[in-house]
């Protein structure tokens, strides 16, 4: 049965480095490479790949396990998400989507395609959020002095009547705001801050996308709470400390929930 | 139930590792990872026994590759320090041109390289998380070789061969 010099195929080399050879195969085949330099050489340097490959991510294996992705964290956080939605959707028609429980979470699993094109968002966002809140003399394009004009000027770039919400009531002022490209054109982008200099950002892009549940992401600096109503993407991002976003998330919310307003 | 959470758990570590090497990012892999144990907890009353760690490889590598077409749909848009040759020199350049050479290969020639190489998938169970038969599976890895000893050797990737 083992013949040494039994031909060799390229597919039991690989399969010789990767340990899925039957062990009598594998001897033939180590016997066989001693005569053949050339195909020695090959899985000398597919080892070596395999070799920098694991030394070079093998690491991250023993690394702690974050906060966010320990399963109670995590178990919560879904949970928390739903609940917090179905609150403050709770006027709005998308309360549907989510009230059912099972159900609920099989039809967000059901359109698995439409949360990657709804994470850009998110991830634009967020890269907004960072890029502008750490500004000192610049934060923002028109000053939150001139609300109107801003609205104004924002809605007609979306083309979307836009709304630039107050939340005085949670004692965050309104620095301003700016366009900017989003991922299906202009994209605007307001800046809140507290009296301790806290930074909180909403970003309303177009996305002609379903309505969605509310959905949370954070790092370990910033996160973000973000969802889909009306054809408008937000998006509000902050430091991560995830009860005072949903604070900030909620008052916010109420303010642009025009599915909810229109039936008030 | 309790041993399903187990067994999740238990998966976390290496599916960190392997969110890392799919996507060269600290955050984003943590993202990844989050949202596919998300996934997997909502659907436990889905899960009827069976290989828990190689379902979720499975749900991460799905939810990489939506990742991947979303950001396909944006320009094209990579680090400048990216590109080109493998670097000649200097500590930590092994590492970087892995790096370099993972990022030249197709997405499925990815995914099978690291999970045979670097999570210690079976054929048989990496043919299972990419839905293929076993034989696609070795010709992806096969390219994949191929491909990162040209990058290495300073090839550079030619012409990327579709089929």
């Amino acid at each position: 049965m083992i013949d040494r010099n039994s031909p060799v195929t390229e597919d039991e080399l690989h399969a010789y480095v990767d340990g899925e050879l039957p062990p009598d195969r594998m001897n033939a085949v180590a016997a066989w490479l001693a005569d053949h330099p050339e195909q020695a050489a090959l899985v000398a340097s597919w080892r070596l790949q395999a070799d920098s490959i694991r030394a070079h991510f093998g690491a991250a294996v023993d690394e702690p396990v974050p906060q966010r992705l320990k399963l109670d964290q995590v178990l919560s956080q879904d949970r928390a998400a739903g609940r917090s939605w179905a609150a403050m959707a709770a006027a709005a028609a998308i309360a549907a989507f989510v009230v059912g429980g099972a159900a609920g979470w099989m039809a967000r699993g059901a359109s698995a395609a439409a949360p990657s094109r709804f994470d850009v968002f998110a991830s634009e966002a967020l890269d907004a959020h960072k890029l502008y809140v750490v500004e000192v003399r610049h934060p923002v394009e028109v000053p939150g002095s001139e609300r109107a004009h801003m609205t104004q000027w924002l809605s007609k770039r979306l083309g979307e009547d836009l709304r630039v919400p107050d939340l005085q009531s949670i004692g965050l002022k309104l620095v301003g705001g700016r366009l900017l490209p989003g991922p299906t054109g202009a994209a605007a982008f307001y800046m809140y801050e507290s009296p301790s200099g806290e930074r909180f950002t909403m970003y309303c892009a177009k996305a002609d996308l379903p309505e969605t549940a509310l959905r949370y992401t954070g790092g370990e600096k910033v996160a973000a709470f973000y969802w889909i109503d009306d054809k408008v993407a937000y998006v509000i991002s902050g430091p991560a400390d995830r009860e005072r976003l949903e604070k900030v998330t909620k008052a916010a919310y109420e303010q642009v929930d025009k599915t909810g307003t229109k039936k008030l | 139930m309790a041993t399903f959470r187990q067994n999740v758990e238990t998966t976390i570590p290496a599916l960190r590792r392997y969110a890392r090497a799919l996507t060269r990012d600290t955050d984003i892999a943590d993202d990844l990872v989050q949202d596919t144990l998300v996934r997997a907890l909502r659907s436990e009353h889905l899960f009827h026994g069976g290989d828990v760690r190689g379902w979720l490889y499975t749900i991460l590598t799905n939810l990489n590759r939506n990742r991947l077409r979303s950001l396909a749909r944006r320009p094209a848009l990579s680090p400048i320090e990216d590109n080109d040759a493998p670097d000649l020199a200097g500590p930590e350049a092994g590492g970087r041109d892995i790096e370099r050479a993972l990022a030249t290969l197709v997405d499925d020639q990815r995914n099978a390289l690291l999970l045979v190489v670097l999570e210690g998938l079976s054929y048989r169970e990496v043919a299972e998380v990419q839905g293929v038969p076993i034989g696609t599976v070795m010709s992806r890895l096969a390219r994949a070789r191929v491909q990162i000893k040209n990058y290495l050797d300073g090839a550079r990737p030619a012409l990327r061969r579709v089929k």
